[in-house]
């Protein structure tokens, strides 16, 4: 059947079962590949989107929950690639393999939009549900002391 | 032919532009390559192939063939570095395509740290037979001694008679010209992008979602599939029921893989694939299968009981390996002795992008695949001997890889895909799950390891005994391998570097119950693991610093060649002469990663630092760890220290974060990390039971400091491993005075 959503601002009609996991409609029905696969279980936010400016797991909620809410994935973050996340990921060079990165960065643009100066610990808190085995944590935390710096 | 083409931010711009809205994939194709690259259809451009790595075009572009997979080293930035330096090429007038799978780019098999370290050079010689190239034509134009003009920023110059040329304009002449060989490398002091720390080169891809991944291919018509594979390793199906998995609406076929093969090799697993026209539907289709396994002879591998077989195997005799003096006498002689068995368990590498690949079989019988492989050609090969056809009927594409840590060399996910895409006739994309990749790898061996050490009244060690007991790599490839042999006995074992008269060095039998692999640094992580922290032991039952002793047990400057005492060393396949176990090297690690600590400092109550130093893959790494347990029990890592001697230094930025990034992966392994088997699976399925570290857990700072050296260039990817684990246990002991000698720490209560 058919699911009506709105990705990155474009109304999309989706073939799909409404039971299929977002991250499965995102990625192989609407052909949007930036948002990755990475556990199935809500444990690793390679997956993370945003539904209504809220974080979420695409893995584990159905692609009918998306339904008539705001569905941003990392492609449709900013026109242009310069959201200033991205732009101090770079700066710093934060990634390395950077698969995990979209993810990262979703969780990442949620916590600056609802805490502009976050702590470590709110930085602790906020990020932890996103694996990186490549192991570059302390570059996250940095670049996103970044951006509140240089936003103050 | 075709390749993955980077994608520059202008262009990305454009397309997206195009596309209105960001549905777009990044995958491009070029046509052509070689001698004559014509560009996007329509637009031939003429240009020049000094060799296989370096393509000018006459529109001024260099375009640089990176023939090694990036997996988050670097090596797309580090790379075209070298051969633009050794050009003079303008950093944004070049162009960076992922090569084939090909052997006519040499050794592709990104493993081993050897990008750099087995490559300089050959990188280099691209770079500077290109320019000498450029430089020929412009003289023969201009009718000056060739020697009279050089390369600067993307142009040859002549100085006398102020003629210059760009390199597009140089594209005509020089196609007339043969290539050179070999032409003189640039003098250090003149390097443009060589030990500069220039930005990663797929930044603007990995932040926009636009890098391409072997997860991320789509090809038209493309199946999806999920293959349920035997919970033991080298089981069989013995009968199956796909009626209801074929009832699963997007299910298309269901397919049995052949039987895994012994040698089991990089060979298919077996198992039955659900193929579907999306992924869910194929994983919901695998749920739905109905499979009776045969779980063969390896059906009753059970941690525990093997541990025990393990322990007792290296407590009972060796093999020596390396005879120094007589260890047993000296024993005798000996004012005490101090002994201790360390285990370490298996381990899996658990990239954060599964092992994932896509095949279509081509008009002429051929196979092409797209996929995350740190090996190209071994992907060929084990893509040929699954189809029978021959090798060069199998093209491979490189994609970007989501990590792989030793996983990804091993082509078996890539060669399901075409068997499955002959099967069906369709394009196949087969993705494992995260329960797929911890279960069903190539295992990081478990270990056991017996160390003891002769003391004299100081307390100073006159004899060493260490047995290494583990179930060996080569078991994948020869299934009647019983224990540790060849190259895995020279990584951490056979070269240890200490100043003690009487050494033996063992190895003692393990059967192999899993496919046995390797994990970045390999046996290194276990060994370091064992004799870092039975020096440390040292230490304390000496009443000595730790990094006094360390120093002191390091001996004089010195080169430490195993040869000496009987061992066959093979030294990462580099020459002694170049590459030397050199003690005053590893030692002035040691000091430059105590003072970054500032070592010996008055401390927080509970509060430990511990220190390791590990020589491998031609680097040295010294790492100091502080450590405190809080109120729950916990242990908290505050702080790490590294200092990093890997001699000569492409990309100081990229060396710091792999240093940073090891620190992480040597945490896991010290803190969570442990793969167990019960009647022969693996108990393991995903990153709730089998956790790596976080955020929440990561240091305040890792600290990286790389000495500064004229060295050839060692390994970066792997060496900054294996001193975490022992620096983390030693710092715990400081802390609180208990020793621990088995990983991971979680079984300590500690995480």
């Amino acid at each position: 059947m058919a699911i009506e959503l709105t990705i990155n601002g474009q109304a999309v009609s989706l073939d799909v079962d409404p039971d299929m996991p977002l991250l499965w409609a995102i990625r192989d029905v609407a052909g949007l590949t930036g948002t990755k696969f990475g556990c199935g279980k809500a444990l690793c936010g390679a997956c993370n989107v945003h539904l209504d400016g809220q974080v979420m797991r695409s893995c584990v909620i159905p692609v009918s929950a998306a339904v008539g809410r705001k569905l941003t994935t990392i492609e449709g973050l900013t026109e242009d690639g310069n959201h200033p996340v991205q732009v101090a990921w770079r700066e710093l060079n934060v990634a390395q393999c950077g698969y995990c990165q979209p993810g990262q960065i979703m969780s990442a643009v949620a916590l600056l939009e609802r805490n502009p100066n976050p702590s470590d610990d709110d930085i602790d808190a906020a990020m932890s549900g996103n694996i990186c085995r490549c192991g570059t944590y302390t570059r996250i935390r940095q670049a996103i002391h970044k951006v509140a710096e240089d936003r103050s | 032919m075709s390749e993955l083409r980077h994608i520059s931010r202008r262009e990305f711009l454009k397309r997206t532009g195009q596309a209105g809205g960001g549905l777009v994939l990044a995958l491009t194709f070029t046509a052509g390559c070689g001698r004559v690259a014509p560009g996007p259809a329509g637009q031939n451009t003429a240009s020049v192939a000094p060799n296989v790595y370096v393509n000018v075009r006459n529109d001024g572009i260099v375009e640089i063939f990176c023939h090694r997979s990036e997996m988050g080293q670097g090596i797309r930035t580090c790379l075209p570095q070298i051969i633009a330096d050794e050009m003079d090429a303008d950093w944004d007038r070049i162009e960076l395509i992922q090569a084939l799978g090909d052997a006519k780019y040499g050794d592709q098999n990104t493993d081993g740290s050897t990008s750099i370290r087995n490559q300089f050079d050959l990188l280099r010689n691209a770079g500077a037979t290109a320019r000498e190239m450029l430089i020929a034509a412009a003289a023969a134009e201009w009718g000056v001694p060739a020697g009279e003009c050089s390369a600067r920023e993307h142009a040859v110059h002549h100085e006398g008679s102020g003629k210059s040329a760009g390199f597009g304009d140089l594209v005509d002449a020089a196609a007339k010209l043969e290539a050179p060989t070999e032409a003189p490398f640039k003098s250090r002091e003149d390097y443009r992008y060589i030990g500069k720390s220039m930005d990663t080169i797929d930044g603007f891809a990995f932040t926009t979602g636009q890098a391409i991944y072997g997860i991320d291919t789509v090809l038209p018509k493309m199946l999806y599939a999920s293959i349920e594979r035997c919970p033991a390793s080298g089981g069989t199906v013995v009968s199956f029921d796909d009626a209801k998995a074929k009832a699963v609406p997007g299910v298309v076929d269901v397919v049995k893989l052949p039987d895994p093969t012994s040698p089991v090799l990089f060979n298919v697993l077996g198992g039955i694939a659900v193929l579907a026209t999306n992924t869910w539907a194929a994983q919901k289709g695998r749920e739905a299968l109905q499979i009776e396994w045969d779980r063969g002879a390896n059906g009753t591998h059970e941690s525990a009981a093997y541990r025990k077989a393990l322990v007792k195997s290296a407590t009972s005799s060796g093999n020596p390996i390396l005879t120094r003096g007589d260890v047993a006498a000296a024993f005798k002689a000996a004012n005490s002795v101090h002994e201790a068995v360390y285990y370490a368990p298996y381990l899996s590498q658990a990239p954060m992008e599964p092992p994932a690949a896509i095949a279509r079989i081509t008009d002429d019988g051929g196979c092409e695949a797209w996929a995350c492989t740190q090996n190209p050609q071994a992907a060929q090969d084990t893509v040929a001997a699954t189809l029978g056809i021959d090798k060069e009927m199998v093209k491979v594409h490189v994609t970007l890889l989501g990590g792989g840590f030793g996983r990804k060399s091993k082509p078996d996910f890539i060669a399901e895909a075409a068997w499955l895409a002959r099967e069906t006739g369709r394009p196949v994309k087969v993705t494992w799950t995260r329960e797929d990749d911890i279960r069903h790898g190539y295992f990081h061996s478990v270990s056991a390891q017996y160390l003891k050490a002769g003391l004299d009244a100081d307390g100073n060690a006159t004899s060493f005994l260490h047995r290494s007991c583990f179930p060996s790599i080569m078991s994948t490839f020869d299934p009647s391998a019983t224990g540790p042999g060849g190259f895995e006995l020279d990584l951490g074992l056979l070269d240890n570097p200490y100043d003690i008269a009487n050494m033996q060095l063992e190895t003692a039998d393990a059967k192999a119950h899993l496919r046995i692999g390797w994990l970045r640094s390999v046996c290194n992580v276990f060994h370091a693991f064992a004799l870092s922290g039975f020096v440390d032991e040292l230490a304390h039952v000496a009443g000595q610093d730790p990094r006094d002793h360390l120093l002191k047990l390091l001996g004089k400057p010195r080169q430490v060649d195993p040869a000496d005492d009987g061992a066959k060393y093979t030294n990462y396949g580099h020459p002694l002469e170049n590459h030397p176990i050199d003690t005053g090297r590893i030692a002035a690690v040691v000091e430059k990663v105590a003072d970054m600590a500032n070592w010996g400092r008055a401390l927080p109550d509970g509060h430990g630092l511990g220190i390791a130093v590990h020589r491998s893959f031609l680097s040295i790494v010294g790492t100091v760890a502080e450590v405190s347990v809080d109120k729950n029990g916990k242990l908290v890592v505050h702080d790490v220290w590294t200092a990093v001697d890997a001699g000569t230094v492409i990309n100081p930025d990229r060396v710091t974060s792999q240093m940073e990034g090891a620190a992480i992966f040597g945490m896991s392994i010290a803190l969570h990390g442990e793969i167990t088997a019960k009647d022969g699976a693996v108990v393991q399925g995903n990153y709730d039971t089998y956790p790596v570290v976080r955020m929440s857990e990561t240091p305040d700072a890792i600290h990286v400091h790389i000495m500064e050296s004229t060295a050839p260039p060692g390994g970066v990817g792997e060496p900054g491993v294996p001193p975490v684990a022992p620096a983390i246990v030693n710092a715990y002991f400081a802390a609180t005075g208990k020793r621990i000698r088995e990983l991971p720490l979680r079984n300590a209560g500690l995480t």
